[in-house]
């Protein structure tokens, strides 16, 4: 199961995914994907450094499940719900199913 | 309504420019997260799953139509357009960015408003009958006590740093309609031995993880040594309180662990050798800050409207609102009026910018500019003629606001959960709106009659699931959320510790589970019996029969 690096952006708070340019994105299709530990480590050495470069806080890594079209959804509800950057004010939004 | 003497501007608008320079440091990278942390939350700021969020203190749930308004100005500005009413009478915002919020608490300070204190281990927001100087079982008008005790706790030098964070509710009336019981010291005004007004002062009460229903620490204590009194309490919690483990760090562990009997005596001991004179306030002191909370001037009117006799009567939709959402008041000829956040299909508490608006033209309009927060997410105008509730619920019905379900099972307590909390197990809010779909008429609802439903996305309680006639509680077992069902929960003056009635439920199940509930409830229940009575009489067993008898 690949991982990729979450974190939220320091000077707004929303989430964001860890790019293989070492950009951040807020679109979890664009995350860079890490295969086994090393390349885990390997990613969080980035995020660590946009960490003290301050354009992130709270970083961590996430198990993703890759999908038969090849992109990924994340495993937890918590993730899907992040990644879904989606508010609750609107009536009938609710399309992370119960 | 109490106004910033100049000591209050100045001392907000420092704590303003200090933290823009501590976000500036921040963002300049001269503190680190680590660093920042603490000093944002003393400023109410939060980091949640999707965005930073602001938690502003609404001093005992009172606001004036232009602080609805700034608050509306500031969702608009500076978030998404909308915020959320919390049990805590305060509203949270969701999405602020980190660089806004030194301007956003300049906008609050504008209108005499703040975040100080509503994180941290300090004296949060005291919280207060919605009803204060309206109803008509008020003994006393509890705000003025609120404010004392805001003003002393604020800023407490000694208090700023207790074991864990400390809850104060305040009630003057024969009802219980601020929770008293389940606060860290609940404070209700009772009248003396010789007629005069004073405290039950009850003490260890609270939610969370280990669940208490606060303990009556004095009978009755003279009201001018309530500070005296309730700093005495806090000073033993503060040398007592354990600080070695979160979880046991809140007073009402403290309590039990010793026994009420001999923490009283800690308490008194305490106070005994306290020089009072020194920390009570003065009378006069007492009768400036009363003097902001003269009620307004109110000319009587007759008790019966016509007009609006003749509306209830014709249009069943306004009978129904009428019924549960106006309250009667002490000066003929008035009410008060529940403006419920709780439209079906909508998250419990929330209120969009218009809404905020229209609710500050409306109080202006029929409320002589007054507006509270209920613990239980809604809104009220206290004060309103009785000959202008027709007008007044047109506005409303037309908004989307003329939702008659105070007190009914559609009035949930919701807090907000996996959608926006970062410490939340399992989500609320969804669960909340499938509950309000399944029971959506009206009719059913009034056929069931009161019921106070309450749901907490986590072990802490926000959602006061444990208070619930029905509580739900969200936990994850193993990836999946899963709800604990609560039964025989009050708020009340009968306040009690709901128990957990068998196995959790997945969440697609909750609402019909609890439809089974009702059902049993209705089923059994003798004539005006209630949900609690019919609870206490009847037991668990015909509940977990109805629920897993099949199973
Ligand atoms: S009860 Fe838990 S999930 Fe709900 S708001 Fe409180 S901490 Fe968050």
């Amino acid at each position: 199961m690949p991982s990729v690096v979450t974190a939220n952006r320091l000077d707004d708070g929303i989430v964001v995914y860890l790019a293989p340019g070492g950009g951040w994105s807020e679109n979890l299709a664009d995350a860079a994907r890490a295969e086994g530990e090393d390349e885990v480590k390997a990613l969080e050495a980035v995020a660590d450094a946009a960490v003290r470069d301050r354009l992130v806080i709270s970083v961590y890594p996430m198990p993703v499940e890759v999908k038969d079209d090849g992109t990924v959804d994340p495993i937890s509800v918590r993730e899907r719900i992040r990644a879904s950057h989606r508010t609750t004010l609107t009536k009938d939004w609710y399309d992370v199913p119960l | 309504m109490y106004r910033y003497d100049e000591f209050d501007h100045a001392f907000v608008n420092e704590r303003v420019s200090e933290f823009r320079a501590q976000v500036g440091r921040r963002l300049a990278g001269a503190l680190s997260e680590e660093e920042f942390r603490p000093l944002r939350l003393r400023n109410g700021v939060y980091l949640q799953l999707h965005a930073y969020m602001l938690r502003i203190a609404i001093p005992y749930g009172q606001l004036s139509p232009r602080q609805l308004r700034q608050l509306a100005m500031i969702g608009r500005k500076w978030d998404r357009g909308y915020g959320h009413f919390t049990t805590r009478q305060n509203l949270q915002f969701n999405w602020v960015k980190l660089v806004d919020i030194p301007d956003v608490l300049a906008a609050l300070a504008e209108v005499e408003m703040h975040c100080i204190q509503t994180s941290g281990n300090c004296v949060r927001n005291v919280t207060s009958d919605p009803y204060a100087a309206a109803a008509v079982d008020e003994l006393e008008d509890p705000r003025v006590w609120c404010e004392i005790l805001r003003q002393w706790s604020t800023l407490h030098p000694e208090f700023n740093w207790l074991p864990r964070k400390f809850k104060i509710a305040v009630s003057g009336a024969a009802e219980d309609r601020a929770a008293t019981a389940f606060h860290d010291i609940g404070l209700r005004i009772v009248r003396g031995p010789n007629g005069e007004n004073g405290f039950r002062v009850l003490v260890g009460g609270g939610m969370g993880r280990t669940p208490y229903v606060g303990q009556v620490i004095r009978e009755f204590l003279p009201k001018e040594h309530l500070l005296s009194y309730v700093e005495s309490i806090l000073r033993v919690y503060n040398l007592l309180g354990r600080r070695d483990n979160l979880f046991k760090a809140r007073i009402k562990i403290l309590v039990n662990t010793l026994g009420i009997d001999k923490f009283r005596e800690a308490v008194e001991a305490d106070w005994e050798a306290t020089n009072k004179a020194g920390i009570d306030l003065p009378e006069d002191e007492v009768r400036r800050i009363a003097s902001y909370f003269a009620p307004p001037d109110l000319p009587e009117q007759p008790s019966r409207d016509e007009a609006l006799a003749a509306r209830r009567e014709a249009d069943p939709r306004f009978a129904g609102w009428y019924r549960n959402n106006v309250l009667p008041h002490r000066v003929p000829g008035y009410a008060s009026v529940v403006i419920s956040l709780k439209e079906p299909g909508r998250t419990p508490g929330d209120a969009s910018s218009d809404t905020m608006d229209l609710v500050a033209d409306l109080a202006e309009r029929f409320g002589h500019d007054e507006i509270r927060v209920n613990y239980t997410q809604n809104l009220v105008l206290p004060h309103v003629a009785r000959a202008d509730i027709p007008a007044l619920y047109d506005v409303l019905a037309e908004a989307g606001l003329g939702v008659g379900n105070n007190e009914l099972l559609g009035d949930m307590i919701c807090c907000p959960g996996l959608d926006y909390c970062n410490l939340a197990n399992a989500r609320s809010i969804p669960i909340a709106k499938e509950i309000a779909k399944k029971f959506e008429d009206p009719a059913r609802q009034t056929e069931i009659g009161k019921l106070r439903v309450n749901m907490s996305g986590c072990i802490n309680a926000c959602g006061h699931h444990h208070a619930g006639n029905i509580g739900i509680l969200g936990v994850d077992k193993k990836g999946t959320e899963l709800y604990q069902i609560t039964l025989g929960g009050s708020p009340k003056d009968d306040a009690a510790v709901g128990t957990i009635i068998g196995p959790g439920f997945r969440a697609e199940k909750v609402p019909d589970a609890i439809g089974t509930i009702v059902d049993t409830y209705v089923e059994r229940r003798h004539e005006g019996e209630s949900f609690l009575e019919t609870w206490r009489r009847v037991g668990a067993a015909p509940f977990k029969e109805a629920l897993y008898g099949a199973r």
